[in-house]
């Protein structure tokens, strides 16, 4: 399943927790598309995922706008 | 083999933290780290604002350290919680508006509701006594633990053999003698154990975590509550006290004057909650408006704005001002001279 978070116009952190805690309620191979206009979100929500065991799939500016897409892996978020 | 036991580390981004969690890890306890956001954090995004930090890496130091240290993080969300620990902290304010020894209960307590929500068995930080001149002393250590009811099952890793032996060691969970005894305001212990252990480009905040330990952030936190009838605050609001100038030519208004192209393009995202001017006739900033503004406050709100801009030399410019309903006015004013300008508006 696609899933789209609007994190636009927060700034970091805001958008890594909105992902992280977007990413509870998903299932594994789920992908989540990340929007923010923090230009920080594309450092910090890829080093979240890295941390945290889940895969950026792609990361894309276009007018300001940050996408990051994400495939939901099984071993994030357990704890 | 004895079970694996589960520590959850504070991660504040600083070095203190980021060893502490490895003392940890070094004697084979899993280690997750813990987070809090509570809106004051000195973090990535005011990079994100000012263009001209642009060059500099932004990064997340509380993620970084977490890689760093191979652990996961969980950033938790306190905006809301954390209100009532700046606003009546019970052990008062430090040397500005930072309410350490309160904020530093607030947050173990906050582990400590993690922690048996997630099954982990300790609580570690990176505090040292004496390391702090008001939250990390020798008598503020035992009112942490009492006050976040973490009592013994909070370990302090880099000066836990200066302290009384906690659960985790009288247990054997971790082995105290290969603990720390680190204590005062040096640094060279801390900074001799990350060569040790390769940590570099570590993080190092010369005053604290978080925008509260800053004197002109904690002047215009003051100013924003004593022109308010109540001290409550939203995030937008102390967002908003990060970027730009602040003036303050009247009680009842402020100005908030972009400073650069990167200020004025994050301050484009509050056109709809405050009213806004800038200039049409030449370049300028745009310059936010809070407060209750009658007919004359805004031509002199214009009048200051002119001075910002381009225009700042000609007789006359035009100052449009939209408001938050989509009203608009164009008024044709004087720039202020510079000479005008009170040094007390500026907040
Ligand atoms: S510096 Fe800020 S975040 Fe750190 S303990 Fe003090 S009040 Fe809390």
């Amino acid at each position: 399943m696609k899933h789209t978070l609007d994190a636009k116009r927060l700034l970091c952190p805001m958008p890594v927790i909105r992902t992280q805690d977007r990413i509870k309620s998903l299932s594994p191979g789920d992908v989540l598309e990340v929007v923010c206009t923090d230009p920080g979100a594309l450092n910090d929500v890829p080093a979240w995922c890295r941390i945290n065991g889940h895969k950026v799939l792609d990361t894309k500016t276009v007018d300001d706008e940050v996408f990051i897409m994400i495939e939901v892996r099984d071993d994030g978020e357990q704890a | 083999m004895s079970k694996q036991r589960k520590a959850v580390a504070l991660i504040s981004g600083g070095l203190d933290s980021l060893l502490a969690a490895k003392v940890m890890l070094e004697q084979g306890v899993h280690v997750e780290g813990i987070n809090f956001f509570t809106g004051f954090c000195v973090e990535g995004h005011t990079h994100a604002i000012r263009k001209k930090d642009k060059a500099k890496p932004k990064r997340n130091n509380a993620l970084w350290s977490a890689e760093q240290l191979g652990i996961k993080l969980h950033i938790i969300d306190v905006i809301e919680e954390y209100k009532d620990v700046l606003l009546n902290p019970k052990h008062g304010y430090g040397q500005n508006m930072n309410p350490c020894l309160d904020c530093k209960g607030f947050m173990v307590k906050k582990a400590v509701e993690w922690i048996k929500e997630n099954d982990f068995d300790f609580i570690i930080t990176g505090e040292v006594i004496g390391q702090r001149p008001m939250s990390q002393r020798k008598e503020t250590m035992p009112i942490v633990q009492r006050e976040s009811g973490a009592g013994d099952l909070l370990l302090r890793p880099l000066c836990a053999k200066n302290l009384p032996e906690t659960l985790p060691e009288r247990e054997g969970w971790v082995d105290r003698e290969k603990l720390l005894d680190f204590s005062g305001r040096t640094r060279k212990p801390q900074m001799a154990l990350a060569e040790q252990y390769g940590f570099k480009e570590y993080a190092s905040p010369a005053g604290g975590c978080c925008f509260l330990t800053d004197k002109n952030y904690s002047d215009k936190l003051v100013d924003m509550w004593q022109h308010r009838s109540s001290r409550d605050y939203e995030l937008d609001d102390i967002m908003m006290l990060k970027v730009g100038r602040h003036i303050r030519p009247n009680d009842n208004f402020k100005m908030i004057v972009g400073r650069e192209q990167g200020e004025n393009k994050f301050m484009e995202g509050y056109r709809k909650i405050y009213p806004y001017i800038h200039c049409s006739s030449h370049k300028g900033p745009l310059v936010l408006l809070d407060g209750e503004l009658n007919d004359s406050d805004v031509e002199l709100a214009a009048r200051i704005a002119a001075r910002f801009g381009q225009g700042r030399d000609a007789d006359e410019v035009e100052m449009s001002v939209t408001y938050p309903d989509g009203k608009n006015t164009v008024l044709k004013v004087k720039p202020m001279p510079a000479d005008e300008i009170s040094e007390a508006w500026y907040v």
